[in-house]
C-alpha cells in the first residue's frame, strides 16, 4: 500500500476516478498510516491522450498491466506496453500506434486507479453524484448488458445531460465484461436538443402542440378513415418486444397487411468476431418473431408514391437517411395523405409528418429486446421521459383502446405477459425468469 | 588445505597469449573429456556431476547435477541449454576471463552438459557490454563448428544482451532470450520444467559449465576432494577494492576470506586497516573486519549470515565511507530494478533517495529505521531474488555500521 502511494500524486480532489478508485478504497480500508515518504516523487507524463477516447496520467498508474493485457489478449491489437525500468516504468503506446481500437474505452473500466480516464466523461461530474440502472445497449443486435449512469443530483454539471456515461455490465453469455466504443459513446441522442417532447400536429404550414388525448383521437380517426389496404406501417427494430407486440395487435385488428420493419442503412454496419454486429438495431429478431415483417418496406413506400397507400405510419426511422434513393422516399412522404411519425428524436422524415408522437428513449422506460441469438433481455427505467414523451407501448396501448376498445396495459410487464401467451417463441418467458442475465427464446423457434 | 597448494584448473592456460584458440586448447588437453562423455549414458554423467558436489557458481549455489536431473523424464520435444554469461553482479568479473581466455572450455562443457540433459540447441547469453568476450566466444564457436565438435548433435547460438542486470536472473534471461522485455517469471514452473520458449531449459553459469570437462576427465571424487564436504572443486574469486593486487584468483572453495585478501590479493592497499568486506558480489551482506575467518564455500558463508553469491570479493578499508558505499549500491539497485513487482520498483528508488540524503548531510533520525523497515517488509514478496539481493546490503550495512550512519545525520 505504502509502496503504491510513495510516487502517487495524491491528487484525488481533481481526479475523475476519486470515489471509484481501488487505491483510495484500499487506503481507507487497510492504510490510514502516517506517511513516511518525505522525498521528491518520481515525475511522469500527465494528461497524455492515448487515442480518441482515453487519456493517460502516468503518475497515477500503479503498473498493474491490465490495460496492456486487454490490448494483447482481448482485442489482440497490442498498442500498449510498459516502458522503462524500476520506478521510471510507465504505460505507453508503441511508436506509431494509437489506442484507437473499437473497444478502447474498456481500458478505462479495468484501470483500477485514475491513470486511464475517459475523455468523454473527464471533469463532467463526480461519480458519487451518479445513480445507476441496469440496461441493454441498443447499438446493435448483440444487446450488450450495460449500466446507465445518471446525473440527477447535479443538473448544472455535464451540460445538463442526464445520461453521463454507459458502463458494461457483466454477462458471460453476451458481452463478458466489455462493450464497444460505438455503444459506449452512443447515448448522445437521449439528451439531444432534437428530442421530441410533445405530440405535434402539422396543419398547412403550421405546427401545433396538441394534447395526447387529442392526438389519440386524431390518429384513431385517421386510421378509421382509410381501408386496411390504404394503410402502410414501417415499424422499427429499435422498438421493444412489448411495443412491437401491441403494434402487431393493432395492425392485425385493422387488417393492415403492408407492415415491415426492415430499412437498410445508408452505410452497412461493420461486424467483427467479438461483439459488434452489422445489424445496428437491438431488436430485429424480436420484430421478426412477433410478425412485423409481413410485407416489404420499399414496396410500402412505392405504394405510397403511387397513392395506393394513403396513410403512412413510420416508427423511429429516418427514411431519408436510408440506402434508398432520397427522391423516391420523398415522393412517398409527399404522396401520402397522412404521415404519422413516432420516435424519440426529430429527423428529416419527421419533418414531413402530419402527426408526430414523441417516444421515450430506452433509459426513460422499461422493456425487453431479443438479440440476434434469440436471448430476451430486460432494460429498466433509469429516469422519467423528457417532456410528454411516452414509451411506445403506452401510446400504442392508448391507440388500441381508442381504435378497438381493448383494455389498456398499465405496465410493460403486462404487455410482455400477453406476448408470452400469444407468440410461441416467447412461451414460458416472464420478466421474472428473464432476470438480469436474459433468457433464450423457446427452442425450435425460427 | 594450504591455498598455495591448490592446483589451477580453469585458469591453467591463462598465461598463454593464444589461450582462446582451438590450437592452444587442444595442446593443453582440451576436448579429451568429450569422447569419454560420449561413451557415458546421460544419467551416468548427471550422477558424476552430482557426486562431484559441483554447485552453481553464478550466485545461487544450487547443486548442478540435481538441477540437471529436474528435466522431466521421458520428455519429447526440445530441451534447451542456456549459458548465463550476463555477468552483471557488481564486483564480479571471473566469467569475463573465461569467455575471453578459454571459450573452448565452455564449449566442451556445453557439449557434455547438453548430452546429459538431452539438448540439441544451446544458447550463450552474453552481457551486452562484453564485446571482447562475445568476439572470442563467437570465434571459438566458429572454430568448433569447423572442427566438427559442434553441428553434430548440438548447435550453439551466441546471443548478446542489451545491458540490463535483471537479464542475468535466470527467468529474466529467458524472457529476454525469447525476445521479450527482460522480466523475470513466476516460479514454479521452474525453467527445468518450462523454460525458454516453453520447453524444459537448464540455465547454467559459465564457470559452472567450464568445470564439467574436468569432472569427467579426472573423476567426481577428485573434484569433490578439492573443496568442502558440501561443495567440491575450486572457484574463481574476483577480488577488487582496496587491495594491493586486485584480480581473479582460482583456489579451493575451502579457502578463507582472510587468506584470499592477505595471501592472494596481497593485503589491504598501503597496509591500511581493513574495515569491511563484501564476500559475494554487491547483493551479499557485508562482513566486518573481524568476521573474515570464514571459508568461502556456499555453506560457510551462509553460516556467517551472508552468501557466496558470485564470489565477487569487494574489500573496503578505513578510507571508505560505508554510507557512501551503501548509496552507490542503492543507486545501482534503483537503476536496475525491472519494475515488475511493486515493493522492489518503489522502494529501491525511495531507499536510494534516503541514503543519498544521509550522505549529503540532510538525513533525518527516522531514516535508518525507515530503510530497515521498508527493506524487511519487502523482502521475499517479489517474483525474483533481485530485491532480496538489494535487501542484503541495505540491512547489513546499516546494522553493522549504524554509528557511522548516525554520525552523518544532523542532531
Amino acid at each position: 500500500m505504502e509502496f503504491h502511494l510513495i510516487n502517487h500524486p495524491l491528487d484525488c480532489p481533481v481526479c475523475d476516478q476519486a470515489g471509484e478508485c481501488w487505491l483510495q478504497i484500499y487506503y481507507m480500508k487497510h492504510g490510514l498510516y502516517e506517511p513516511r515518504m518525505t522525498d521528491d516523487k518520481v515525475h511522469k507524463p500527465k494528461a497524455v491522450p492515448l487515442g480518441p477516447h482515453v487519456i493517460l496520467d502516468a503518475e497515477r498508474c500503479i503498473l498493474c498491466s491490465r490495460c496492456v493485457r486487454f490490448c494483447d489478449e482481448v482485442t489482440r491489437t497490442g498498442e500498449l506496453g510498459i516502458f522503462g525500468r524500476g520506478d521510471r516504468s510507465e504505460i505507453g503506446l508503441f511508436p506509431g500506434t494509437e489506442l484507437a481500437n473499437k473497444y478502447s474505452g474498456n481500458v478505462v473500466d479495468i484501470c483500477p486507479v485514475g491513470a486511464l480516464t475517459d475523455r468523454d466523461f473527464r471533469f463532467q461530474v463526480r461519480v458519487w453524484y451518479l445513480e445507476s440502472q441496469k440496461s441493454i445497449c441498443p447499438g446493435c443486435a448483440r444487446g450488450c448488458n450495460i449500466e446507465v449512469h445518471v446525473n440527477r443530483r447535479r443538473p448544472h454539471h455535464a451540460q445538463g445531460r442526464r445520461v453521463v456515461r454507459l458502463k458494461p455490465r457483466f454477462n458471460d453469455a453476451v458481452n463478458k465484461w466489455w462493450i464497444c466504443d460505438e455503444g459506449r459513446y452512443g447515448y448522445g441522442f437521449v439528451d439531444d436538443p432534437s428530442r421530441l417532447t410533445a405530440p405535434l400536429r402539422r396543419v398547412g404550414g403550421k405546427t401545433l402542440d396538441v394534447s395526447w388525448t387529442e392526438m389519440f383521437t386524431l390518429v384513431a380517426d385517421g386510421l378509421r378513415r382509410y381501408t386496411a389496404d390504404e394503410i402502410g406501417v414501417i415499424a422499427s427494430p429499435k422498438m421493444s418486444n412489448e411495443d412491437l407486440f401491441l403494434l402487431e395487435r393493432l395492425v392485425d385488428g385493422l387488417g393492415v397487411r403492408a407492415v415491415d420493419y426492415r430499412v437498410p442503412p445508408a452505410q452497412p454496419g461493420d461486424q467483427d468476431d467479438f461483439l459488434i454486429r452489422a445489424d445496428r438495431n437491438p431488436n430485429s429478431r424480436g420484430a421478426e418473431l412477433i410478425g412485423l415483417g409481413r410485407s416489404d418496406a420499399r414496396a410500402i413506400l412505392n405504394a405510397a408514391r403511387d397513392r395506393r397507400i394513403k396513410c403512412l405510419w413510420v416508427f423511429h426511422h429516418d427514411l431519408l437517411a436510408s440506402a434508398w434513393p432520397e427522391g423516391e422516399v420523398l415522393d412517398a412522404l409527399l404522396g401520402a395523405e397522412t404521415v404519422i411519425f413516432q420516435g424519440t428524436n426529430a429527423n428529416a422524415t419527421s419533418a414531413h409528418a402530419h402527426l408526430t408522437l414523441p417516444a421515450a428513449a430506452y433509459p426513460e422506460r422499461e422493456g425487453t429486446y431479443t438479440n440476434f441469438e434469440g436471448r430476451v433481455q430486460r432494460f429498466r427505467q433509469a429516469f422519467e421521459p423528457l417532456g410528454q414523451a411516452l414509451a411506445d407501448w403506452e401510446s400504442l396501448g392508448c391507440l388500441l383502446q381508442a381504435v378497438q376498445g381493448a383494455g389498456r396495459p398499465s405496465r410493460a410487464e403486462e404487455c410482455f405477459r400477453a406476448l408470452a401467451a400469444a407468440v410461441p417463441a416467447y412461451a414460458g418467458l416472464s420478466y421474472r425468469s428473464i432476470g438480469d442475465g436474459g433468457q433464450m427464446i423457446a427452442t425450435g423457434s425460427p | 588445505m594450504s591455498p598455495a597448494a591448490t592446483e589451477k584448473i580453469l585458469t591453467r592456460n591463462f598465461g598463454r597469449p593464444d589461450s582462446h584458440t582451438l590450437k592452444a586448447y587442444l595442446e593443453t588437453g582440451g576436448y579429451t573429456a568429450l569422447p569419454k562423455a560420449l561413451t557415458m549414458e546421460p544419467p551416468a554423467i548427471i550422477d558424476a556431476v552430482k557426486r562431484s558436489n559441483l554447485r552453481g557458481l553464478g550466485g545461487a549455489g544450487f547443486p548442478t547435477g540435481t538441477k540437471w536431473s529436474f528435466i522431466p523424464k521421458g520428455h519429447t520435444g526440445p530441451v534447451y541449454l542456456v549459458i548465463n554469461a550476463d555477468e552483471g553482479e557488481p564486483g564480479t568479473f571471473k566469467d569475463r576471463y573465461l569467455l575471453e581466455r578459454d571459450p573452448h572450455a565452455l564449449i566442451e562443457g556445453m557439449l557434455i552438459a547438453a548430452r546429459a540433459i538431452g539438448s540439441t540447441l544451446a544458447f550463450v547469453y552474453i552481457r551486452g557490454e562484453y564485446v571482447e568476450s562475445w568476439r572470442h566466444v563467437s570465434a571459438a564457436v566458429g572454430e568448433a563448428y569447423e572442427a566438427g565438435y559442434l553441428g553434430r548433435g548440438l548447435d550453439v547460438v551466441v546471443h548478446r544482451g542489451a545491458g540490463a542486470y535483471i537479464c542475468g536472473e535466470e527467468t529474466g534471461l529467458i524472457s529476454s532470450l525469447e525476445g521479450k522485455k527482460g522480466w523475470p517469471k513466476l516460479k514454479p514452473p521452474f525453467p527445468a520444467i518450462k523454460g525458454a520458449f516453453g520447453a524444459p531449459t537448464i540455465v547454467n553459469n559459465v564457470e559452472t559449465i567450464c568445470h564439467v570437462p574436468h569432472i569427467i576427465n579426472r573423476g567426481a571424487e577428485w573434484f569433490a576432494s578439492l573443496g568442502t564436504k558440501t561443495q567440491g572443486g575450486t572457484r574463481m574469486y574476483s577480488v577488487s577494492g582496496r587491495v594491493t593486487r586486485p584480480g581473479v584468483y582460482e583456489t579451493s572453495v575451502a579457502v578463507t576470506l582472510r587468506q584470499l585478501i592477505y595471501e592472494y590479493a596481497g593485503g589491504v592497499t598501503g597496509n591500511g586497516r581493513l574495515k569491511a568486506v563484501v564476500p559475494g558480489g554487491s547483493s551479499a551482506a557485508i562482513l566486518t573486519a573481524d568476521e573474515i575467518d570464514v571459508t568461502m564455500d556456499v555453506d560457510g558463508l551462509k553460516a556467517a549470515g551472508t552468501m557466496a553469491g558470485s564470489a565477487g570479493v569487494i574489500v573496503l578499508d578505513e578510507t571508505v565511507s560505508i554510507p557512501e558505499a551503501l548509496m552507490v549500491v542503492a543507486r545501482f539497485y534503483a537503476h536496475e530494478s525491472c519494475g515488475q513487482c511493486t515493493p522492489c520498483r518503489e522502494s529501491t528508488g525511495w531507499i536510494y533517495e534516503m541514503t543519498r540524503r544521509i550522505v549529503v548531510g540532510r538525513g533525518r533520525k527516522a531514516d535508518l529505521d525507515t530503510i530497515l523497515d521498508v527493506a524487511r517488509r519487502g523482502a521475499g514478496t517479489t517474483i525474483c531474488a533481485f530485491y532480496d539481493g538489494a535487501v542484503g546490503p541495505y540491512i547489513s550495512y546499516i546494522e553493522k555500521f549504524r554509528a557511522e550512519f548516525e554520525s552523518l545525520i544532523p542532531k
